[in-house]
């Protein structure tokens, strides 16, 4: 690719962060330094600025880059992706936003410890959230890596290395230098830069093809050299049985992972009340809603317009389709218009690394000094320093996250995603749903819940073979392999529930009927509620 | 002053002092002679009943939650709650689920071609998207015009008793 392009989109990128970080000065000049300032943003935001915050912090390059790629390369198999991430708000808005926001301040482990004795469900809940967090990291920081090296050419390991620690680096400075109001403002505008980006390519694609959707997938069908086959699911998840229970496994920890992201429960806590998170909630399942649908649209026309050959031989994971169908629609290589439409799809890509980095860190933050840091001391931290404590652990996630993404440099990023989702469907989740609706529920089966399934949803990582026993693993020498399928949730998630469920009937404290009462009450009417 | 041990007073009183009771009082029209309907109907709100009680130290927190928790207008609002979740995520669930294991088990069912280049497959992804939106759309109306009002409510006469008691601030823990 031309010097233009990277220029451009260095550019581009240069003035989204300036933009940015004069934002983030501007609205922490009259701030507090309190913890609802430093985790929720003073909860003052309205239910369309929290939607587009909450559409920003979910729709990551993985979605934009990642899945039209996929659909690019396979079909509708990466069609099957999208369903499951959109699907998943279901599950969000039906049993966990309004009631979260209820029940809660900052962080999950609040709903939980609620009705519990609140030191070891809080160092319990708080490893999850920090172990998914930082999992959820690793992924963003390999995209950022390998989409540098993508889009600036140079393929070398030191531009890899110095872009994931440049784009580290970025965030710790947001995040501890402007917080939860910082993190919202760049998250709402990337959602705006993404979706006017993902609109401006739909309409081209569509435009080109004379708004005739028939034709489109013919062409693209064609062109695959897979015919029909390439319209129908089979082509990357069918082959064996193992592939096959792998999508399974994806598919159920998708819809069930959404509702037990910290960064997206902390999310909820950024509004007044419960209907303003319900509000928020309708407005992000449109935005990503409609994301979605436009990337199934960029995906095809990646494949009819640039075609397969094209797009592996740019990228083997597809990763560059939607850059390389922004240079097509846009005049072609040596045209300005492309230049310019691949660069402003390479900046966008850029910002949205950098919101969702944002997002998760501050909520891996909130995790380290709201639950472990004020369960583990003795006496209880000053709101002041409990925030001066959030920045330090803001540093360190960035560090353990930067150290970690350089050591996972070569996996996919759509896997270690799926991976993030799977944990935080096995540890974070059954908690969660049992605090909120389960009479019986106790301490142990709290502690329970969260290790058994944060501790086989690890493990079964380690053992499969992703870690060792194939030749694209991280330690590919090695061979300890034992688990057949790259993504845990069949199993792991099942066994969160079950180990919640076994905890309770085993505990010998008597289920508290009186907390559980406040917890309903709590959180179905919002009495109390911060 | 208005009371639940059953002792005689005049509908005048209960009017001025409780104006939630007044419709009450004053249709049964002769309250006085009949005290014991007042507790019976009282204990239907207990946030009510309880609101103008001398507080002392044995009205904890504990209590006016599982109070309220009992009381019929929580039980409705939650019973409206489940009446409409538990259904629907039963159904998107295993919509979801079913789609995802036909497209891995049943390709060749999926593959079936309905019109042009449009297959199963199509349709039942985009049948997904477009049931999430229509869940969506029908959970917020639901919310809206079947509970809010009566959370609403229930949450400042909650927080109306809870009021001043030692340990409940708003939020706090």
């Amino acid at each position: 690719m031309a010097g233009e392009h990277q220029t451009l989109a260095l550019l581009l990128f240069s003035v989204f962060v300036a933009v940015t970080l004069a934002i983030t000065s501007w609205v922490s000049r009259d701030r507090h330094g309190s913890a609802v300032e430093f985790y929720a943003g003073g909860r003052l935001f309205s239910p369309m600025e929290n939607g587009f915050a909450i559409a920003g912090d979910y729709m990551s390059a993985a979605s934009f880059l990642g899945i039209s790629g996929l659909i690019a390369l396979f079909g509708y198999d990466g069609l099957l992706y999208s369903v499951g991430f959109l699907v998943a708000w279901l599950v969000v808005l039906f049993l966990v936003a309004e009631l979260v926001r209820n029940c809660g301040r900052f962080t999950l482990a609040d709903v939980v410890a609620a009705r519990m004795r609140e030191r070891p469900v809080r160092i319990a809940a708080g490893t999850s959230s920090v172990t998914v967090s930082v999992l959820y990291l690793v992924a963003q920081m390999v995209g950022a890596g390998s989409l540098v090296a993508l889009l600036l050419g140079g393929t070398s390991a030191a531009a890899q290395t110095w872009t994931v620690i440049g784009v580290g680096a970025l965030m710790v400075v947001y995040v501890s230098w402007g917080g939860m109001r910082a993190t919202t403002w760049i998250q709402i505008v990337k959602a705006v830069l993404l979706m006017g980006g993902a609109i401006t390519l739909t309409a081209l694609v569509l435009v080109r093809f004379h708004g005739d959707v028939d034709q489109l997938l013919r062409t693209a069908a064609d062109r695959s050299g897979h015919g029909t086959a390439f319209l129908a699911p089979g082509l990357k998840y069918g082959g064996d049985w193992t592939a096959r229970f792998d999508f399974i496994s994806l598919g159920l920890a998708l819809v069930l992972g959404t509702a037990g992201l910290p960064h997206i429960l902390s999310r909820f806590y950024t509004v007044p009340t419960a209907r303003a998170a319900r509000r928020s909630v309708v407005w992000s399942i449109g935005l990503i809603g409609g994301f979605y649908l436009m990337t199934i649209v960029l995906g095809f026309g990646a494949a009819a317009i640039v075609g397969p050959q094209a797009v592996r031989a740019s990228n083997a994971a597809g990763n560059t389709a939607v850059p390389l169908l922004a240079l097509d629609l846009g005049g072609g290589a040596d045209s300005t218009g492309g230049t310019v439409l691949f660069a402003v799809v390479a900046a966008v890509a850029f910002a949205t690394i950098l919101a969702v980095i944002a997002g998760v860190t501050l909520a891996s933050s909130a995790s380290v000094a709201h639950d472990l840091y004020a369960s583990l001391r003795s006496r209880r931290a000053k709101p002041r320093s409990e925030v001066a404590v959030a920045r330090v652990a803001a540093f360190g996630t960035g560090v353990v996250a930067i150290a970690l993404g350089l050591l996972a440099r070569d996996l996919n990023v759509a896997f270690l995603v799926g991976l993030a989702f799977a944990v935080a469907a096995s540890a974070n989740l059954p908690v969660l749903l049992y605090a909120l609706f389960w009479r019986r529920f106790t301490t142990r089966g709290a502690v329970w819940a969260v290790y058994g399934g944060l501790v086989p949803a690890v493990a079964l990582v380690l053992l499969s073979p992703v870690v060792s026993g194939s030749p694209d693993a991280l330690f590919p020498h090695a061979d300890f392999q034992f688990f057949p399928l790259q993504n845990p949730g069949l199993v792991s998630i099942p066994l969160g529930f079950l180990a919640g469920w076994l905890g309770t009937v085993t505990s010998a404290e008597p289920p508290d009927a009186a907390k559980h009462a406040e917890t309903e009450v709590r959180s179905l009417t919002g009495a109390g509620a911060a | 002053m208005h009371s639940s041990d059953g002792r005689p007073r005049d509908a005048i009183s209960v009017r001025n002092d409780d104006p939630w009771h007044a419709a009450l009082a004053s249709a049964w029209g002769e309250a006085d002679r009949v005290p014991a309907r007042v507790p019976a109907a009282a204990s239907e709100w207990p946030g009510r009943a309880e609101r103008t009680e001398p507080r002392d130290g044995a009205v904890s927190a504990a209590d006016i939650y599982l109070e309220v928790q009992r009381g019929a207008a929580f039980q409705e609002v939650r019973s409206r709650y489940r009446r409409f979740v538990v259904p629907a995520f039963a159904a998107f669930f295993a919509w979801y689920v079913g789609y995802v294991v036909v497209a891995t088990t049943a390709p060749g069912l999926m593959a079936r071609p309905v019109a042009g280049a449009v297959n199963v497959a199509m349709l039942s992804g985009l049948g997904q998207f477009l049931s999430t939106f229509l869940l969506t759309w029908a959970y917020a109306r639901h919310a809206r015009l079947r509970r809010d009002r009566a959370a609403l409510e229930l949450r400042w006469d909650t927080q109306e008793l809870t009021r001043g008691i030692p340990g409940v601030v708003p939020g706090g823990r």
